[in-house]
């Protein structure tokens, strides 16, 4: 139901992320999503990858300030309206989503989201019969 | 004393310097021998092997040692007075926020002849009885606000104490009092200015301001004269420290070429920080005072930590009480920011009391727009949440922390880890980008 995504701090300077970026490229690792909110004070670089262990191990060894954490991350037929309904229950049951954000996978979109109750996230996705996303 | 008469009192303002000399060395015995009666210093004395007897000539003060701050925390709360407790009348205190407060005792002689300092100040810049002095500093512990008002009483003025704040109120004193003459720290006075400019008040039309006493905050020359030019008045640099009585200690004279520091009240040394050894006229050295003329509390050989050096000792004024130069920076790494005083390591210790913050911090000050702040740049130790909500929590609340210490809102931003830089050795924790000292 879950999956691990790498959060970055980072400043708003240049090179920043290109820090980031190389730690991963001499390891090998793959990206396969990630987000950047342009927020006023912090920035936020949110990254799914292939080897996310490895990965966070790499990052905090090159002084760089990171967590892991499992997100949602639920599968979606690649048509219109989807995700609305998706996003419908989670509305209905009163869960606030804390960020969000999709992408492509073959013919399949996946949605990442936390919100702000994980337990009742986790109700509603098996009552519903969402389908979730794995790495695997 | 005669309205028309430049002196308040001409018989110590006019005296020539031998006179100050004997006047003082008169006053240093008498104070040493009144030290006695100090466990703390009756005990340095002896621990050196000094008596009272052995002060012949003013350059024995040098056989004396200095007294610092740390000595007047060590002794807290009383342990330096040299009269029992039932003779003193006032106190007043520093926030103590890097150890014990320092606490300064005074007699009723002793808050008069403050007040007879302040007094002198008032006059010698052209203040007469007749005159409306609105004191807008903060009162409370801040020698500031009780200093200027027994001071400017002591003169004979209608003193307003209207205290710090509240712009709108305050100029509506200045219009409807009448105010002519006004005190307080240099970046209110532009606060003062900036809301005068909202409510469509010129200083030079609608008020009937002639003088403004600043002080207790560092300020360059430019920043004087660009408050001159907002106010269209005289501004007047004022020098006090709480552990000599308050403000009343050195004040500029119409002349504004440096600050008098009373010498029948204090014996002024110039002293290198390294090595205690006095610096030759006219360099920078850290203000050493004693004082003559305390009962409570004397002072022998205090170091202020204030930078400062010797402009001259004669004037067109007619007094020869030593001229100094404005203050010129610390001998410590205390900051001074908005008349309060504060030291790195009050920031440290807040700082280190989030987990989720690491060591490495920067203090950087800035004047924007004649306001000084201050900025603290601090490092996470590790990112503890993906989330950008808790991070501006953090953030708040390590404000929140930081202005109940400082009493001042400092900016805060929190930064990845090891972007901030690490000099060799110690670390720098302060950069100063105020145009303040130069």
């Amino acid at each position: 139901m879950t999956i691990k995504q790498i959060s970055i701090f980072i400043e708003n300077k240049s090179g920043t992320i290109l820090k980031v970026l190389n730690v991963l490229k001499e390891a090998n690792i793959q990206i396969i999503a990630s987000s950047i909110s342009d927020t006023v004070k912090y920035g936020i670089y949110r990254i799914i990858c292939d080897k996310p262990v490895l990965a966070d191990k790499l990052l905090k060894e090159n002084g760089i300030s990171a967590i892991t954490n499992d997100v949602f991350a639920i599968e979606l037929d690649d048509t219109p309206g989807q995700a609305a309904s998706a996003i419908q229950y989670f509305a209905e049951a009163g869960i606030n989503i804390s960020y969000m954000y999709s992408f492509l996978v073959g013919n399949k979109g996946i949605l990442i989201m936390r919100t702000d109750d994980t337990e009742k996230t986790q109700e509603i996705i098996k009552l519903k019969k969402l389908k979730s996303y794995d790495l695997a | 004393m005669d309205d028309k008469s430049p002196y308040l009192h001409p018989e110590f303002e006019t005296l020539s310097k031998e006179d100050i000399k004997k006047l003082q060395l008169e006053r240093l015995q008498a104070t040493v021998k009144h030290c006695m009666n100090s466990p703390f210093y009756k005990k340095r004395f002896e621990e050196c092997g000094l008596k009272p007897e052995d002060i012949k000539t003013l350059d024995d003060l040098r056989k004396i040692p200095f007294t610092t701050k740390q000595d007047l925390r060590d002794t807290y709360p009383f342990g330096i007075a040299s009269v029992p407790l039932r003779q003193c009348v006032r106190l007043h205190s520093s926030s103590g926020t890097t150890g014990n407060p320092t606490v300064i005792l005074h007699t009723q002689k002793d808050l008069d002849e403050w007040a007879n300092q302040v007094a002198r100040n008032l006059w010698m810049v052209g203040l007469r009885p007749d005159d409306v002095f609105q004191n807008s500093s903060g009162y409370g512990m801040f020698t500031g606000g009780l200093g200027f008002q027994y001071g400017a009483e002591k003169l004979g003025m209608l003193t307003v104490p209207a205290a710090a704040g509240n712009s709108l109120r305050q100029i509506k004193f200045i219009k409807d009092f009448g105010t002519t003459a006004i005190h307080a720290v240099p970046s209110y006075v532009t606060r003062l200015y900036e809301v005068m400019q909202e409510q469509g008040v010129d200083p030079r039309r609608d008020t009937k301001l002639k003088v403004l006493a600043i002080g207790a905050e560092p300020h360059s020359e430019e920043q004087r004269k660009r408050i001159e030019n907002m106010m269209g008045v005289k501004a007047y640099n004022s020098f006090g420290m709480s552990e000599m009585c308050g403000p009343g200690v050195g004040f500029e004279c119409k002349e504004q070429n440096g600050l008098h520091f009373w010498e029948d009240y204090y014996i002024v040394e110039i002293v290198d920080p390294e090595t205690l050894e006095p610096v030759k006229e006219g360099e920078i050295g850290e203000l050493v005072l004693t004082t003559l003329c305390r009962e409570a509390m004397p002072l022998l050989r205090y170091r202020t930590r204030d930078l400062t050096r010797v402009l001259g000792h004669t004037c067109p004024c007619g007094r020869n009480h030593v001229r100094l130069d404005r203050m010129r920076g610390r001998s410590d790494d205390m900051m001074v920011l908005r008349g309060v005083n504060i030291f790195p390591i009050q920031i440290e210790k807040i700082l280190m009391q989030f987990p989720e913050l690491a060591n490495n911090y920067l203090i950087t000050l800035t004047t924007d727009e004649d306001n000084d702040n201050m900025t603290v740049e601090v490092e996470l130790e590790d990112m503890f949440t993906d989330d950008y909500g808790r991070l501006l929590q953090l953030n708040k609340d390590v404000k929140r922390a930081l202005k109940d210490e400082i009493l001042l809102t400092p900016h805060v931003k929190l930064v990845p880890k090891g972007t901030l830089p690490v000099s060799e050795g110690k670390a720098v924790r302060v950069v100063d980008k105020r145009k303040v000292y130069q």
